[in-house]
């Protein structure tokens, strides 16, 4: 019964969609011949598209109303990935096979591939760091991509003009951007919500202008080339080797943050985090310093930007502000929006995904915005917490017996 | 010599060109429990506003002193988590707690104030830092334990019913160890019977020697708990003494059931 009715009004809608397309679809005007041509297949393609559509809508609705309703359903599919991460023996069993994976991954496929994989856990990097402002925080930052550019300019000057290698400069950048996020986080410390998100977008935006037309600082838009890769105790590699050193070192990056950010987010800092997150005014009343706590995660952020930005003026050897435009800040933000804000495994999963797909489907490079933002749109509809939704460990507290 | 706990003297703050509160002075005496009550609209929220450091009030001073010393801090000016690091915490008339964190988590982030680790202690986790979050858990799990919540440590705040929602709030305002505990409107929106249970658990904290200073409409219950009341009216303070004395006090009445008309 219900079937038939949503069939009914499916086809309803396909032949609305007809008639609004009629004149755009069907009538072609052809000025030579001066004929009106009538294009009825046309017609049935868009009835078609807007009844399967509407079905496939109609279906997903009535799966998530039916969801909704039977608690237990939920947790059932409140996945099998929570399950997985609650489990410790599983934990470690998954994560060993990563790591192996991610072992010998570059001795398996080409260099091309390992390169696409660096890219792609440098983002994962990114990622993380901005899901400590805009997940764990909740501040919305649009001008994170700032923070990644003084990381890579400190980096390609540092080394242009004092020679000064990438080890050494890792950490400079990294502190660097830090306090970069300092110097930002200061004067937006009282916005909140879509404010806060215009100051900091101007931010990213001031940061590229600066490096784009202060050519005695930075050699302006031609930007810096012939910056040196990263070494291993002094010796230097091939191409090859060093793209293979390269992925090396960001699969430990990575390792690191997650388990850094792993930490912070079980921490008292983390706590606060939250807390200032659900209720400014009452967080403030219970003495948490909402200056400090704020800074501490705008620069805590930006400290993962600086590196990664570091680690990419490395391994492209050349850096222009071309590099640091908004839609970088927004892809960033699509991982952790996609992924599920505040969930680590989400970031990863969303990273991985939004940068391997566009260069896996290079042949759809044309329809790349396209699909991104018909994704997003989705998403926000279907499942605005993400991908993976952050189910955050709470504290418990068993009696002891 | 000096038993005063808070020594609010000339507390005045206008908005723009209203006057909300008037050259108001005030006192609470330690391990009594004051009230201060007064019509809709009396001043009495932005008073607490104002001492909790919310506001910047115009003019006044607020003194706070701990116990076993004679000297006072200045409240004047300071921020809302200073004031709380200082020994003053509140609660909200209309709840806040964070209502996607845990009842323990909430009570947690009333310690903040009164612990230390920061981002190297969470990275490196060392041995103080454990030692500093077994404590808060437990610290935490005790305050639960006194207000009754127990039962709830693992659930979500925004799940509690009414009341116990309110009195985790007070817990979460006792964990900051305060000199002086604010309760804006504790029973507001009460039903009878956890209204009688919220007095028995503001009288057992009173036992145990903290200060209190609340806000309430409830007559029955300010009568029943308070050592002393001040009255309010258009942010002047229009009466102050015992229940007995207020009582009686005709301005108070006045204010309350306004003029007889005929007289």
């Amino acid at each position: 019964m219900l079937l038939i009715n949503e069939l009914k009004k499916a086809l309803g809608v396909a032949l609305w969609f007809i008639f609004l397309t009629f004149p755009i679809m069907v009538i072609k005007v052809d000025p030579i011949e001066r004929i009106i041509r009538y294009r009825w297949q046309n017609a049935a393609y868009v009835a078609i598209v807007t009844f399967t559509v509407y079905l496939v809508m109609s279906f997903l609705k009535m799966r998530k109303l039916r969801v909704t309703a039977d608690k237990k359903e939920v947790k059932k599919s409140q996945n099998i990935i929570h399950s997985i991460l609650n489990n410790k023996k599983q934990m470690a069993v998954l994560s060993f096979v990563i790591l192996a994976i991610a072992i010998v991954f570059p001795q398996i496929f080409s260099t091309y591939q390992t390169n696409v994989m660096t890219t792609a856990l440098m983002y994962v990097v990114l990622g993380l760091g901005l899901n400590i402002v805009v997940g764990m925080a909740g501040l919305l930052d649009l001008g994170f991509v700032a923070f990644y550019a003084v990381g890579a300019y400190s980096y390609a000057l540092l080394n242009y003009h004092f020679g000064l290698g990438f080890w050494v400069v890792l950490p400079i950048g990294g502190c660097l951007a830090a306090i970069f996020g300092i110097i930002l986080g200061f004067p937006v410390l009282r916005l909140r919500g879509d404010y806060l998100a215009i100051v900091t977008l101007g931010f990213g935006e001031i940061i590229r202008l600066i490096l784009e037309n202060w050519g005695e600082f930075s050699q302006g838009p031609s930007g810096i080339s012939n910056i040196s890769r990263p070494s291993f105790f002094g010796i230097d590699f091939s191409l090859e080797t060093s793209i293979m050193y390269m992925y090396y070192i960001m699969v430990l990056g990575v390792i690191v943050t997650i388990f850094v950010v792993n930490r912070l987010q079980d921490s008292r800092l983390g706590r606060a985090w939250i807390a200032l997150r659900e209720d400014e005014i009452a967080c403030q009343a219970m003495g948490i310093d909402k200056r400090k706590t704020k800074l501490a995660a705008f620069s805590l952020g930006a400290f993962w930007a600086g590196l990664i930005g570091v680690v990419f003026a490395a391994k492209t050897t050349f850096i222009n502000p071309a590099s640091f435009t908004f839609l970088e800040s927004a892809i960033i933000l699509s991982i952790v929006v996609l992924g599920g804000m505040g969930s680590i495994i989400g970031v990863i999963i969303g990273a991985f995904i939004l940068i391997l797909m566009p260069e896996y489907l290079r042949a759809l490079s044309e329809y790349r915005m396209l699909a991104f933002g018909g994704v997003m749109v989705a998403m926000m509809v279907f499942r605005p917490q993400g991908m993976i939704a952050n189910i955050r460990r709470t504290y418990k507290f068993e009696k002891q017996k | 010599m000096n038993n005063q706990i808070l020594k609010v003297t000339g507390l005045t703050m206008d908005f723009g060109g209203i006057r909300a509160l008037n050259s108001l002075d005030l006192d609470v005496n330690r391990g009594e429990i004051v009230a201060l009550i007064g019509p809709n609209g009396a001043g009495k929220t932005t008073f607490f506003n104002c001492i909790t450091g919310i506001y910047a009030p115009t003019e006044g001073e607020v003194y706070l002193s701990s116990p076993g010393t004679d000297t006072s801090v200045s409240l004047k000016g300071l921020k809302p988590n200073q004031v709380t690091e200082k020994g003053l915490a509140r609660t909200f008339q209309n709840i806040r707690l964070f209502a996607k964190m845990t009842v323990l988590e909430n009570v947690m982030i009333g310690r903040h104030c009164r612990t230390q680790a920061f981002v190297l202690g969470a990275v490196f986790r060392n041995r103080a830092t454990r030692d500093e979050e077994q404590s808060i858990l437990e610290t935490s799990y005790a305050i639960l334990e006194k207000v009754g919540l127990e039962q709830h440590v693992n659930e979500f705040a925004e799940n509690l019913p009414y009341g116990a929602q309110r009195r985790l709030e007070v817990a979460r305002a006792l964990a900051t160890e305060p000199l002086l505990l604010l309760l804006d409107e504790p029973a507001a929106g009460m039903n009878p019977q956890e209204t009688i249970e919220l007095e028995k658990l503001i009288k057992e904290i009173s036992s145990e020697g903290q200060s209190i200073l609340l806000i309430e409409h409830d007559m029955t219950l300010v009568m029943s708990l308070s050592d002393r009341i001040f009255v309010m009216d258009y942010g002047k303070k229009i009466a102050e003494g015992t229940p007995a004395e207020i009582r009686e006090n005709p301005a108070v009445i006045k204010a309350y059931l306004g003029e007889d008309v005929d007289a």
